[in-house]
């Protein structure tokens, strides 16, 4: 017997995967940011000696501390539910995606866990050098890991170098084609730089934060500096490389690109870029549009001209969801353009000398301290919802990839998920709020946060802080 | 007998049995944490694990992904018919898991934070024994698919093993801390040990006798002639290392109990082993039938060869670099 599956449960599996996705991108979105970061305050301390480094290392890395942890007890849910409820997607699809994930397991995870432990908790147990070099290791852990997972997504929207067997498995003909496929370049530049972005908005705020409440600071100044550039360079080239993204979608999922533009007509001479429309798709139309004409044509083929297809090009059962698509890339690409203001700014109150005195732009830069978590989740939505109604992209229809589960199953599952991330999740975040309310100084100084303590280690005079516990 | 599918059944066992041992000890930990009343003596254990927990999960990710890649049919096939107790476990890992940082964030709520790293730990020991015995048991499957009913896992068997990892996962937490701690927390530790060593050995006993019940084709392989001379070994060496384990506890040698409890596991994984081959999903898939194309084998099995010792050595420095008993006065926070 066909192991019959209702619509309901196909909703409630696809809530609970889009619950627990989401949840779970948001802690490696900033891990693999403040990874990178920890290993550059690190590097810039051994290279210059100047202890502010240092002690914004401490301060970062006990907030690392906790995020990764979060980020690894989710990651841990994930390695499982595709099996709980996508079991025949799983079957499937394994053969392909999972090696892949393998891979991420063995070269990324491991790597991560095995230098986390010396990074955290190894200062004054190894030398400073290797203390180093395992915040180096967890650093390029979480960027390898971030390089599998994109490559599976990545394949996933755009498969390639594989066969179909008789079971209807993919079967790998080229692992080549299959990790590089047309895709991944994009969407692994795309999501690193996101991740970068996301951190640096992150300390930025948490910089500004600390400067409107003292701006001689000399941490609070550090680090906002150090965020801003971070905003002023990449905020730029991120939203270059989102317009190849752009294009290579188009090129390879068009149907996305036209839920995400809102083009349920096809533009023979020239498409238009609505800014603002309701997505009515029960009638096939954007109802109270406004737009620019054919600019959707020039960012798309660079050229006004270009005739554009509209989603009446394709079949009704094959269209991802357009609302949600339409206005997740409007929020991401907003947010994208309010970074660049910041990171613009920033550039000018640096060459007018005014960046740590201009409180009304620490205010801005502390509203914009989430902004990435938003944008990141935004772009994923734009990305996954516009796959739909596919989990690979018009091969394997999300309805055909469900497990036999039922429905009352899986709705008990997704209630369980959503009250325990929430509450533990919510604990976390209110802790960490809680660090980056202290300055690093006062944080070094709680009470029961002993860095290490002076005199249970041979080298404790390797710790500035240990020495000088006053400062 | 050396083609990829049997090679990857092998490497996955090694997986898994490292990951019982690792994880075991720091859930073991979680396990025994109520019993270890003083908030020093709790911050003491916590620390002894801290730096390495992290990793030891890792493995049970190993666990799973690679179940998926190498044999997708039987990933397909177990965790829809032990869909509850995967998510139990999987909730219960996030509950102990988050107790490791948030427990020094907020001294108010230190005593809650440590019931969710007590209850989280003991949660998923008891699935994870579950999902054991279940499995064990058998998984009834239709074509592709888990075939059987919702509560086919949940059966006195099942509770049973359950039980009985529960009580070996608090020895090699205990006998750890044994090792690693001293002062009063080694007193205690001991006291414990004791406790758990005498539960595990007798809930193992019973689920060993139990095991052969279950079906005729795992009856035949241990009580038929000929096998019994292969097989004969496990249960000796068990009686042998219980011996040592005793010895061990009673003689106050510091390492020896943790080590002779990894030596039982091991056994008791062996033992499992021959009655489960050749089967993956036990009398219903077996290993060449769930396993993926070579082309998946091999592509993974290139990587597997050169990282798993390379993880293996970097994994062992940690372990190292915190090597001898804990100072309790040690910690980032």
């Amino acid at each position: 017997m066909e192991p019959v599956v209702s619509e309901l449960a196909v909703n409630l599996a696809r809530a609970q995967f889009a619950f627990t996705v989401s949840f779970h991108i948001i802690f490696p979105a900033f891990s693999i940011g403040l990874a990178s970061y920890l290993m550059v305050l690190e590097g810039l301390w051994l290279k210059t000696g100047n202890d502010t480094y240092l002690r914004l290392f401490k301060y970062w890395r006990k907030i690392f501390a906790v995020a990764f942890g979060m980020g690894v007890v989710s990651g841990i849910v994930m390695a499982y539910q595709f099996g709980t409820n996508w079991s025949v997607f799983s079957d499937k699809a394994g053969p392909v995606i999972g090696p892949l994930m393998a891979y991420e397991v063995l070269t990324a995870f491991f790597l991560e866990a095995g230098f986390l432990g010396i990074m955290l908790f190894g200062m004054g147990r190894v030398s400073k050098r290797l203390h180093f070099i395992a915040t180096i290791m967890v650093a390029f852990g979480t960027l390898l890991s971030a390089t599998w997972i994109l490559s599976v997504n990545s394949w996933m929207q755009t498969p390639a170098g594989f066969s179909i067997n008789e079971a209807g498995q993919f079967i790998p003909e080229s692992w080549m084609e299959i990790i590089f496929n047309p895709s991944f370049p994009y969407r692994l530049v795309h999501m690193v730089l996101a991740a970068y972005l996301t951190t640096a908005f992150v300390v930025g705020a948490v910089g500004a934060w600390h400067l409107l409440k003292d701006r001689t600071n000399k941490e609070a100044r550090k680090m906002f500096s150090m965020a801003m550039w971070m905003a002023a360079i990449i905020a730029p080239i991120q939203i270059i490389a989102g317009d190849f993204h752009g294009i290579n979608t188009l090129e390879h999922q068009p149907a996305k690109v036209m839920a995400m533009e809102g083009h349920f007509e096809s533009h023979p001479e020239g498409a238009p870029l609505y800014l603002f429309g309701i997505p009515d798709q029960e009638n096939q139309e954007l109802k109270y549009a406004i737009g620019i004409p054919k600019a959707s044509s020039l960012i798309l083929k660079h050229d006004l001209n270009a005739p554009l297809a509209g989603l009446d090009t394709i079949p009704r059962e094959d269209q991802p969801p357009v609302a949600i698509v339409f206005w997740s890339f409007r929020v991401m690409v907003g947010i994208g353009m309010l970074m660049l203001l910041v990171g613009v700014t920033s550039l000018f109150l640096r060459w007018r000398k005014r960046l740590y005195e201009a409180s009304l732009f620490h205010k801005f830069a502390l509203v914009m301290g989430p902004s990435g978590f938003v944008a990141v989740l935004a772009g994923w939505i734009t990305t996954e919802v516009g796959r739909q109604p596919f989990t690979v992209y018009g091969l394997l229809r999300t309805t055909e990839s469900i497990a036999p589960v039922e429905a009352p199953a899986v709705a008990a599952s997704l209630l369980a998920f959503v009250v325990v991330y929430f509450a533990l999740f919510g604990a976390g975040t209110y802790y960490i709020l809680k660090m980056m309310n202290k300055t690093p100084g006062e944080l070094a100084k709680l009470p029961g946060t002993v860095t290490r303590t002076a005199g249970t280690t041979p080298a404790a005079s390797l710790d500035p802080d240990a020495m000088n516990p006053a400062e | 007998m050396f083609d990829l599918p049997t090679i990857w059944a092998g490497l996955l066992a090694v997986a898994i049995f490292i990951y019982v041992i690792l994880d075991g000890f720091d859930l073991g930990i979680g396990l025994v944490f109520p019993f270890l009343e003083t908030d020093k003596c709790r911050d003491v254990a916590m620390n002894s694990v801290a730096p390495v927990w992290d990793g030891n999960e890792t493995w049970l990710v190993l666990g799973g992904g690679g179940l998926l890649a190498a044999f997708p049919l039987a990933y397909a096939v177990v965790l829809p018919a032990l869909y509850a107790p995967f998510i139990i476990m999987i909730l219960a890992l996030v509950f102990r898991g988050v107790a490791f940082e948030y427990r020094w964030r907020d001294k108010a709520h230190e005593k809650t934070w440590d019931k969710s790293f007590f209850f989280g730990s003991l949660l998923a020991t008891f699935t994870q024994g579950i999902v054991l015995g279940a499995f064990v048991q058998g998984i009834e499957v239709d074509g592709r698919a888990y075939g059987g009913g919702w509560w086919d896992w949940l059966t006195p068997f099942s509770m049973m093993c359950g039980v009985a990892l529960t009580a070996g996962y608090a020895l090699l937490g205990s006998t750890w801390l044994v090792m690693k701690t001293e002062g009063i927390l080694r007193e205690k530790a001991y006291r414990i040990s004791k406790i758990t060593a005498v539960a595990t050995l007798a809930f193992m006993g019973i689920v060993s006798l139990w095991t052969p019940f279950l079906s005729p084709e795992i009856a035949e392989r241990w009580f038929t002639f000929p096998q019994l001379l292969f097989v004969l070994p496990v249960p000796t060496l068990v009686f042998i290392l219980a011996g040592v384990l005793a010895f061990g506890l009673v003689k106050r040698r510091d390492s020896l109990p943790f080590l002779a409890t990894i030596g039982i596991f091991l056994l008791c994984f062996i033992g499992l082993g021959i009655g489960i081959t050749p089967y993956i999903v036990p009398r219903a898939i077996t290993i060449a039938e769930a396993a993926a194309p070579d082309k998946s084998l091999m592509f993974m099995l290139v990587g597997a060869l050169i990282l798993l010792p390379m993880i293996l050595a970097y994994t062992a420095y940690s372990y190292w670099v915190f090597r001898g008993k804990v100072d309790p006065e040690a910690g980032y926070h």
